[in-house]
């Protein structure tokens, strides 16, 4: 079969970007999705705080996965359930087995890769200790919760101040079980301060920051976990050892984009996202491959995710129309503090009128400015209380005040 | 006076809230909207939550439906509401925004359904 | 019940002795105390099929690592499991330390290993190009090798079965009694012989029938795993010359095409220790630096500890310890390389003395379970289209399929826990480490051993993984 835009992942970047398509007036879509529905993680979400910025009202995970659904079935929009894409090549042929349709391949003028992240599991980290059951990492407890309605541990130490990490300690107390506490190796979290307030600080569960696992107990299920505090490198200090006795460790550590796909259609790889390269238009180094959404870099906000994957839905569409070719960019430098922006380059004489540049900062600053510098002179600056590596950050630039950029850099400064 | 500092959960900002009360007047700064000042004046007053879970479902093609309380509750019916949400059973098929519990710890708010759910 | 021989143990010491007894006209069964094969130092060591220069001149590990390293290749050609022969170094670092290259090669050449090489650091560093700038001589041993030891383990536990023999999993054995000319094993099974292949607990099934008290001690070793996508930063086992600064340690492709570093050496007491602990998982780290350049440390996907049964002595304890009591113990490394050969003698000891005779329609192959991603793509879609579980991806990082998952928990040997798919189909054995998978994982266990969800373990029976469902108390 070949399609016009194949799009990897029917999760909220996904459908988003099919819709985007559509819009553009490209109909022969495929949506290729690996679960028995669509919406991806958002279903087992079960937590209110998503749609504020998109639908202006607060829902649920499967709320607001299910308003980009319906739209998609409203469309239209073909879609497979159930089927998981083994290979994708950069002469856009992807390939899926499934148990309706057994091994096919499809051909495609466009690909948005789309298929989300994973978290980073127990041994990225290292912690020492036995390995028995009552391991999780946070997605999976919440999977077992929400999905599979199981109880998954009761009394709970978690690793890890990441959003799933809270929302998971608020989830599993108001099911009876007990959080002992929420351990984070960074003098920071990592989530967001609402989920700190209202998943944490509700229950008094407390937030051990500079903190970490260092022992875990127990041969066949977990019967305790040893915390320690960490010194300015990250090490634990001797004799700061707490033992907690707890049936459960769960692990909030992180989300790596899930590019194995992408890898084999030789699409090339940010190692600070760990998710592709793109340009304004979301476009890989491998023409007419498109990303958006988890899988070009973690988000905080869903909402952020949609809007990201509608641009790059047009642009993809455009792709297909158009079959536009770029050659020229500038690369967004970042530096001081700046961990890395999406898009990480510009064509400046084929960009819209204005961007979006998210980014993420890599360490937690008060009283700083985000600045923007087009061959080293500043053409923006922006003021900031507070910055923190858990919130994505964003700013809008403007074609006009690009023109004539040799050189773009993101970074941040003192406050004067 | 008595001040006390929060962050706003309103939305993902999480503003600074300062929020000073004398007596009943209650003066609220560091809020970029509206809404921070109505959750500040709440949260001194009458803080409340949305609760979000599952019930179990009966004959439905899955065995849980997420649901949420309609509106906020006082914090501290959380856990009457918890205990209702996990006596509850529900028949398939489901819809989104179907009331699953009534009045739920008789805060006058129900329970609705987040997730649609087909008959097995 | 009444059997000719009972092996007690099913590591790959165990099973390899079980599928050699196979051969003969004997009733044999062999008794696991755990809820699988292969689930203690079998299943957690560094993989490796020694080429056999390492142990003493006229040693047992001489003798049996040699002509187990022979065997291994045919048997993994047999039997359908991971194998393959991508040869080994031992580095050293100093000019000082050559003479011990030296006397590791007259040892090796003394021991008949084929093919010994002393390379210079340049020529070495041409075949392994990451190996370190510090290496200035490695002594090379082509013949040696990696295997999968669980797919070797299993293996030749359902070769046997498919030959007669009868496994016993969740079986410990807790007593044992001599009556007239047989054994009677926990009051219930009555056996003319037992092989003790018990591993770290030889100890304790030895001392409770022999009047001779041994001890067999737990050395612990510490691992990391590494993805797949480091797996060819090297393509031959590096091992570290043993000096001064102690043993050193390995850097290894896996037989699956990951990247292994180990062990650490840590003597301790209990024999259930298998714990890693933050000092050994950084000696490692350390010492891997020395041997290979760029290792990616953050690509770590797991870290394990295995414990090593260490005898008295310096030498595997092979023999018979009483009358129709075969010790098979002290089997450290080069065990998992020696397990074959050390099969082939037992059996063929146990056999005269039993005066059994050799089968005529010995099954010497199996075919193993269906591996789907290693298929070509037709292949692979014929196998669906007949059987459309095959279509199911259930692991996405190891793309494990539904059908290969129900193949394994009714396979010959049955897996029935989480962590018994995982060494058969690699299901949770990728980069994501089961996140993703487990629950869908423990939904097919449930379904297909038609237990509740909650009973299913992620190995033995107190290894639960969830706490019934959600609201009922």
């Amino acid at each position: 079969m070949k399609y016009d835009v194949v799009i990897i992942g029917g999760g909220p970047a996904g459908l988003a970007a099919a819709l985007a398509v559509k819009k553009e007036g490209v109909d022969n879509i495929l949506i290729i999705e690996r679960d028995d529905k669509l919406g991806g993680i958002l279903n087992q979400c079960i937590h209110n705080g998503f749609g504020l910025h998109t639908f202006k009202e607060e829902l649920t995970g499967p709320e607001y996965a299910n308003r980009f659904a319906q739209k998609v079935i409203e469309e239209k929009i073909a879609y497979k359930l159930n089927c998981m894409v083994i290979s994708v090549s950069d002469d856009k042929k992807v390939t899926y087995v499934s148990k309706e349709d057994g091994l096919n391949i499809v051909e495609a003028k466009a690909i948005i890769l789309a298929m989300g992240c994973r978290e980073r599991p127990r041994g990225a980290l290292n912690i020492p200790g036995f390995r028995p059951a009552g391991i999780y990492s946070a997605g999976t407890a919440q999977r077992l919760m929400n999905i599979e309605g199981y109880k998954v541990g009761n009394e709970v130490v978690i690793l890890g101040s990441g959003d799933i990490g809270l929302i998971m300690a608020r989830r599993m107390t108001l099911e009876g079980a007990k959080v002992k506490c929420v351990a984070e190796l960074m003098p920071y979290s990592g989530g967001l301060k609402r989920n700190i307030v209202q998943c944490l600080n509700d229950y008094n569960i407390p937030l051990l920051l500079s903190h970490t696992v260092v022992d875990i107990k127990g041969k066949e299920r977990v019967s305790s976990v040893v915390v320690a505090e960490v010194d300015e490198n990250r090490k634990p200090i001797k004799g700061t050892e707490k033992e907690f006795k707890c049936d459960t460790l769960l692990l909030s550590v992180g989300l790596l984009p899930e590019n194995e796909l992408s890898k084999l259609a030789n699409v090339e790889l940010s190692r600070v996202t760990s998710g592709p390269i793109v340009s304004d238009n979301f476009e890989t180094n491998v023409n007419g491959i498109f990303a958006c959404g988890n899988v070009l870099h973690v988000h905080d906000l869903v909402d952020y995710v949609s809007s990201e994957a509608e641009l790059a839905g047009t642009y993809a569409a455009k792709y297909v129309k158009e079959n536009t070719a770029h050659n020229s960019y500038i690369n967004v430098e970042v530096k001081d503090g700046v961990r890395y922006t999406v898009p990480q380059k510009i064509d400046i004489d084929n960009m819209a009128d204005r961007i979006i540049v998210r980014f993420r900062v890599s360490n937690e600053y008060r009283n700083k400015r985000i600045v923007v510098l087009k061959n080293n002179e500043e053409i923006r600056s922006i003021k900031k209380k507070v910055l923190a590596p858990g919130e994505m950050e964003q700013l809008f630039l403007s074609k006009d005040e690009l023109k004539d950029a040799k050189t773009l850099c993101v970074c941040l400064k003192e406050n004067q | 006076m008595e001040t006390r500092e929060m962050i706003c959960i309103g939305c993902p900002l999480g503003c600074n809230l300062t929020v000073k009360i004398d007596g009943t007047d209650i003066m609220v700064s560091g809020n970029n909207c509206a809404n921070g000042e109505r959750y500040a004046k709440n949260e001194v007053t009458n803080p409340v939550r949305i609760v979000t879970s599952t019930i179990n479902v009966q004959n439905g093609k899955e065995t849980r439906v997420s649901c949420k309380t309609e509106n906020a509750i006082p914090k501290d019916k959380i856990f009457d509401c918890m205990d209702e949400i996990k006596k509850a059973h529900v028949n398939a098929p489901i819809q989104i925004g179907d009331i699953l519990i009534k009045n739920v710890a008789e805060t006058g708010i129900n329970v609705i359904a987040t997730k649609n759910i087909s008959q097995k | 019940m009444k059997y000719d021989v009972i092996v007690i143990g099913g590591g790959v010491t165990g099973c390899a002795i079980l599928r050699e007894l196979s051969k003969y006209n004997l009733k044999i069964a062999l008794f696991e105390k755990e809820e699988d094969l292969c689930s203690g130092t079998s299943k957690a060591n560094s993989a490796i099929i020694h080429a056999g220069y390492d142990a003493k001149n006229g040693s047992l590990k001489a003798k049996f690592n040699v002509r187990g390293s022979i065997l291994t290749k045919k048997l993994a050609e047999d039997l359908n499991f991971s194998y393959r022969n991508n040869g080994s170094f031992v580095v050293c670092f100093n000019e000082e330390d050559l003479p011990g290259l030296t006397e590791l090669y007259e040892r090796g050449v003394k021991n008949k290993v084929e093919g010994l090489q002393i390379i210079n650091g340049d020529k070495a560093r041409e075949l392994e190009p990451n190996l370190s700038k510090n290496v200035v001589a490695a002594l090379y041993a082509p013949s040696a090798a990696i295997v999968c030891p669980f797919e070797m383990t299993i293996a030749l536990g359902e070769n046997a079965v498919m030959n007669g023999a009868e496994i016993f999993l969740n079986k410990p054995v807790n007593d044992i009694k001599k009556i007239n000319d047989y054994y009677l094993i926990n009051g219930q099974y009555e056996t003319k012989y037992i092989i003790n292949a018990a591993g770290l607990y030889g100890d304790v099934i030895h001392n409770l029938i022999c009047d001779d008290k041994i001890i067999i001690s737990p050395r612990k070793g510490d691992y990391c795993l590494f993805d797949k996508e480091v797996g060819s930063l090297v393509k031959h086992t590096i091992f570290q010359l043993p000096n001064k600064f102690g043993k050193g340690v390995l850097v290894a492709p896996t037989a699956h095409g990951n990247m292994l570093i180990g062990p650490s050496a840590s003597d301790v007491e209990d024999k259930e220790a298998s714990a890693t602990t933050s000092e050994d998982l950084e000696m490692i780290i350390e010492k891997a630096k020395l041997s290979v350049d760029n290792i990616p440390f953050n690509k770590v996907i797991t870290s394990f500890s295995g414990l090593r049964a260490r005898p008295e002595g310096d030498d595997f304890i092979i023999r018979e310890a009483n009358d129709n009591f075969f010790d098979v113990i002290g089997i450290e490394s080069p065990g998992l390389s020696s397990a074959p050969a050390i099969g082939e003698y037992v059996s063929e000891y146990v056999a005269t003395k039993l005066n059994a005779e050799k089968k005529e329609n010995f099954l010497s192959k199996r075919k193993g379970l269906n591996k789907l991603n290693k298929m070509p793509l037709e292949q692979r879609a014929s196998l669906i289209k007949e059987n459309p579980l095959y279509g199911n991806i259930i692991c996405r990082c190891e793309e494990i399929s539904e059908g290969e998952i129900v193949d394994a928990i009714h396979s010959i040997v049955p897996a029935t826990s989480l962590d018994a798919i995982k060494r058969r189909v690699r299901a949770g054995m990728g980069r994501c480490q089961g996140g993703f998978c487990s629950p869908k994982v423990m939904e097919i266990i449930a379904r297909e051993l038609n237990i509740p969800f909650e009973d299913v373990t992620k190995n033995n029976a107190k290894s639960k993984l969830v706490f019934g469902r959600l609201g009922e108390e």
